[in-house]
């Protein structure tokens, strides 16, 4: 279970966040939907540890992942050492079976520059979900992608929640992503920013 | 017209060709040996001090300064760099002793690191080392400044051990700043080595050169200049350029 509490966030003498609360059960998956530059980043760099200075309290899992808007690969490295450097106690074949599974195997020996931004964008993900993350995080993945892309990672990133069921919490500014993803979806808004609407999936028995 | 396929040692090769050429025609119009030797006339000189072995010593000892204080600024110069570069709160408190140890001339530190610890290898050592850190330590902060706070958050959400994080993340960021300041390095350091010989010691290239330009021999500063730039373009071409090729081939594949 991962509990957020945040009382007040600020940059300065600039408030961005105040009383953000909600929690996220394992195989739960949380949107946060909100206009750019509202603070969905900054509350996603709270909850995942990233910046500290904040007032109130945050539980998070021993095992978290992140896939951020850009891959976010070490482009000095192969696509394989990417997987296997994140996840040190993981075995050669885990790291492979994880490239397969998006499709990329067959890429495992070159350099992420070699590989196309879509290519890219799946070891992104199969890094993430190869360490079986008990707490998954997500800033905008499907962001500038042409709309064929975004389907087929949205399709992607759906099977592989089911697979693993961490509990996620990704942000976006496209209602239709956190409708197709979310069992819960938190809408932010005013300034400074606080949840402003919350309701479960439409489609939710 | 198309050019043809050039191998990569022909371009180097004909430019410093090129350089000799200029020589002949300086010497040529200088018509004065004393002043001015033609190449061809350094040969008997060049052959004399390799044989007697004093070139051969001489060199050896620069070189050992070189490689010295190469090791010693590089080492704290990144070091410095990096902190100076990750906590501004350090960078604001050395930052003005960072401007005047760049602004110091290399000569009042070699003069002052004589009168203060003597006229000894540690003071030549020091004295070089401290004339390079400053630089070093720029470049690096430049360098940890300009690293991509994403790689970082990931790294750090992803739990990645302090070690990795430096071997596999961090260096790599700096290895084109470190592979500047190595390049900008070690060819400043020889030419410090060269002016802390030439002032205080009794062996190595800048002693040597200051005993013949005592002794108005042209010829034979510059043959004891050019070794020395014979052995630096080797390290140059042996060394750094293919260790830089290697540490680049993520971007050229």
């Amino acid at each position: 279970m991962i509990r957020v509490i945040v009382h007040r966030k600020a940059f300065g003498t600039t408030e961005i966040l105040r009383d953000i609360s909600f929690t996220i059960a394992s195989g739960e998956t949380v949107a946060v939907l909100g206009p750019s530059g509202i603070g969905k980043s900054t509350l996603l760099s709270l909850i995942s540890g990233i910046d500290p200075a904040f007032t109130g309290q945050i539980t998070r899992a021993k095992r978290m992942a992140i896939v951020f808007q850009e891959p976010t690969l070490l482009p000095w490295r192969s696509v394989l050492q990417n997987i296997l450097l994140v996840h040190e106690d993981l075995a050669r074949d885990a790291a492979l079976a994880a490239l397969a599974r998006v499709g990329v195997a067959e890429k495992a020996a070159l350099f992420p520059g070699q590989l196309s931004l879509g290519q890219q964008r799946r070891v992104a993900l199969a890094r993430a979900f190869a360490g079986r993350p008990q707490l998954l995080i997500m800033d905008e993945p499907f962001a500038s992608l042409d709309p064929a892309t975004a389907e087929d990672m949205l399709a992607l990133t759906e099977a592989l929640i089911a697979e693993t069921g961490p509990a996620t919490i990704f942000v976006t500014h496209a209602r239709s992503e956190a409708e197709r993803l979310a069992d819960q979806i938190f809408e932010l808004g005013g300034s400074p920013a606080t949840i402003v609407t919350s309701q479960p999936r439409k489609d939710m028995p | 017209m198309k050019w043809l396929p050039v191998s990569p040692v022909t371009i180097p090769l004909l430019s410093l060709l090129s350089l000799l050429l200029l020589w002949v025609a300086a010497a040529e119009l200088t018509a004065d040996p004393e002043i001015l030797p033609m190449p061809h006339a350094l040969a008997r000189p060049f052959w004399r001090e390799l044989s007697s072995g004093a070139l051969p010593y001489h060199l050896a000892h620069t070189g050992l300064r070189v490689l010295w204080a190469f090791a010693l600024a590089m080492t704290i110069g990144t070091a410095l760099g990096l902190i100076m570069g990750s906590y501004p709160a350090v960078d604001r408190w050395l930052d003005p002793w960072l401007v005047v140890f760049l602004n110091l001339p290399a000569l009042v530190l070699i003069v002052l690191c004589y009168l203060w610890i003597g006229l000894n290898e540690t003071a030549a050592i020091v004295a070089v080392t401290l004339n390079k850190i400053p630089n070093v330590t720029t470049i690096l902060r430049e360098g940890v400044r300009a690293r991509d706070p994403n790689l970082r958050a990931m790294a750090q959400v992803f739990g990645m051990r302090r070690l990795t994080y430096l071997r596999h993340v961090l260096i790599p960021q700096l290895a084109p700043f470190i592979g500047a300041a190595a390049r900008s390095g070690i060819a400043v350091i020889w030419k410090i080595v060269l002016v802390v010989e030439f002032l205080g010691r009794s062996n190595g290239v800048g002693f040597q050169i200051h005993l013949y330009f005592q002794l108005f021999n042209v010829a034979l500063v510059l043959v004891y200049s050019l070794s020395f730039i014979a052995v630096m373009l080797l390290v140059e071409w042996l060394l750094l350029q293919p260790v830089e090729r290697h540490v680049r081939r993520w971007r050229t594949s």
